[in-house]
């Protein structure tokens, strides 16, 4: 696959799709509470249903791993298929990492002798990649992170990247500390200040093995939270969305910041 | 018996407080199942908010080398979420290898390890059963401690746990 389109695929993941049609994207780890020390492998994949691998690999090209201290963690055999990418990664640490996919580009439309183009790119090269001819150019910036959190021994506490939109607990809930029937917190941040108004919407995976979707919607409050008691024990996909005119990108209009983490929720 | 009351209460007076004593026979089911494997076990007392009071005993796989053992103690689910994933195993008094299928007795005594002293109070006795390739099960059994009379209690385990005798002696 050539480096743009691979570009493409990265950022193609939810970032220019609406809602309604949007493909799902998550990392899906083998475990994600562990007692010792291990490998573990990742799944990453852009699908319809969750978590079954049936539309296409997700780009690992802006992935990195976070061990506990912070320092990043290199993955082993790593590969792409053709329905999944894969990973592997040994956690090391006591503690937790995340494992994070952030894509940051721009895209959008221009003309050229007439003719309707299409444009994806990263940040750095969108300046030189667009002709010079280029009219009606119309860009967008795009953020967005894929992650998970996979912890050993006792869970530690993240740290907000401080860009974009990202998702962090509220004491003392922990994303590798989630039961079924109880209830937990989270904040949503963009660029890390605390995010009102923000919709989030919670999906169990092993969706194809029912008929409808049961998918749980949230509001963040005036703090950025959202609370919400698991129904039962599994694989959880969460996501959220939003848009602002804070861009980086001189000639980009707007802003859209997307999130999707996969966590996992254990029974009693 | 008058005489025998008033030299066991001299006694009592003399070592300062009461050692009550706390015994728990575990059953371990037969299983008519393809792939056996011993249970992994974790019985702890725990208080009415669920943290632990103590940890009375933890049977995993201590012989593999590396500590391999304990890469599956994470199955014990609510055990490793309440303390395990604070402790370093394994845990002098408490951790010993899995055992057979069949009635297995604990007897434990206050102010001993791994029971400790225990502030009066209510109390729950927790036994958590997790098997490779298998299944899981917690059957708990609430208690009121120290014990006023001797007291003998139950409950029933439906998968991978038998019946649980905790016995109470003041």
């Amino acid at each position: 696959m050539s480096r743009p389109l691979k570009l493409a695929a990265a950022l193609a993941l939810c970032l220019n799709l609406p809602l309604a049609q949007a493909h799902n994207v998550w990392l899906l780890p083998s475990s994600t509470v562990l007692s010792k020390a291990q490998w573990i492998t990742v799944d990453a994949a852009v699908s319809n249903d969750l978590f079954f691998f049936n539309h296409m690999p997700l780009a690992l090209d802006n992935l990195t791993v976070s061990a506990p201290n912070g320092d990043k963690v290199a993955v082993d055999n790593l590969s792409r298929g053709k329905l999944r990418s894969v990973f592997d990664v040994n956690l090391a640490q006591p503690g937790t990492y995340r494992l994070a996919v952030v894509n940051h580009g721009v895209m959008g439309n221009y003309k050229l002798n007439g003719e309707a183009k299409r444009f994806r790119g990263t940040i750095d090269a969108y300046a030189k990649d667009i002709p010079a001819g280029a009219t009606e150019v119309r860009l967008g910036e795009q953020v967005g992170r894929i992650e998970t959190f996979v912890t050993v021994g006792k869970p530690s506490p993240l740290q907000a990247s401080g860009a974009g939109l990202e998702m962090i607990a509220v004491a003392p809930s922990h994303p590798n500390d989630l039961v079924a029937g109880e209830a937990a917190s989270f904040r949503f941040l963009v660029d890390g200040k605390p995010a009102a108004g923000i919709e989030v919407t919670v999906v169990r995976g092993q969706s194809r093995y029912r008929n409808q979707q049961g998918e749980i919607r949230l509001t963040t409050n005036a703090d950025g939270n959202i609370t919400l008691t698991w129904p039962e024990p599994g694989m959880y996909w969460l996501e959220a969305e939003t848009k602002d005119q804070r861009t980086t990108v001189k000639a980009a209009s707007e802003r859209r910041l997307t999130y999707a983490v996969t966590l996992e929720v254990l029974p009693q | 018996m008058r005489h025998s009351l008033s030299f066991a209460a001299m006694l009592l007076a003399a070592s300062g407080a009461s050692a009550a004593d706390l015994a728990v026979d575990v059953e371990i089911p037969s299983l008519n199942v393809a792939e056996y494997h011993r249970p992994y076990v974790a019985l702890w007392v725990e208080r009415a908010d669920q943290s632990v009071a103590a940890n009375l005993a933890v049977w995993y796989d201590l012989k593999k080398s590396n500590k391999e053992g304990t890469k599956w103690l994470q199955d014990l689910r609510q055990w490793w979420r309440r303390s395990g994933r604070e402790l370093e195993m394994p845990l002098d008094a408490v951790t010993s290898a899995t055992r057979a299928v069949g009635k297995h007795k604990l007897n434990f005594s206050e102010g001993s390890k791994p029971l400790g002293r225990l502030p009066a109070g209510d109390y729950r006795l927790a036994v958590e059963a997790a098997r490779e390739v298998g299944g899981r099960e917690v059957v708990y059994i609430p208690f009121q401690w120290p014990p006023q009379k001797p007291l003998q209690l139950k409950a029933q385990g439906k998968t991978e746990l038998g019946t649980i005798v905790l016995d109470l002696k003041p």
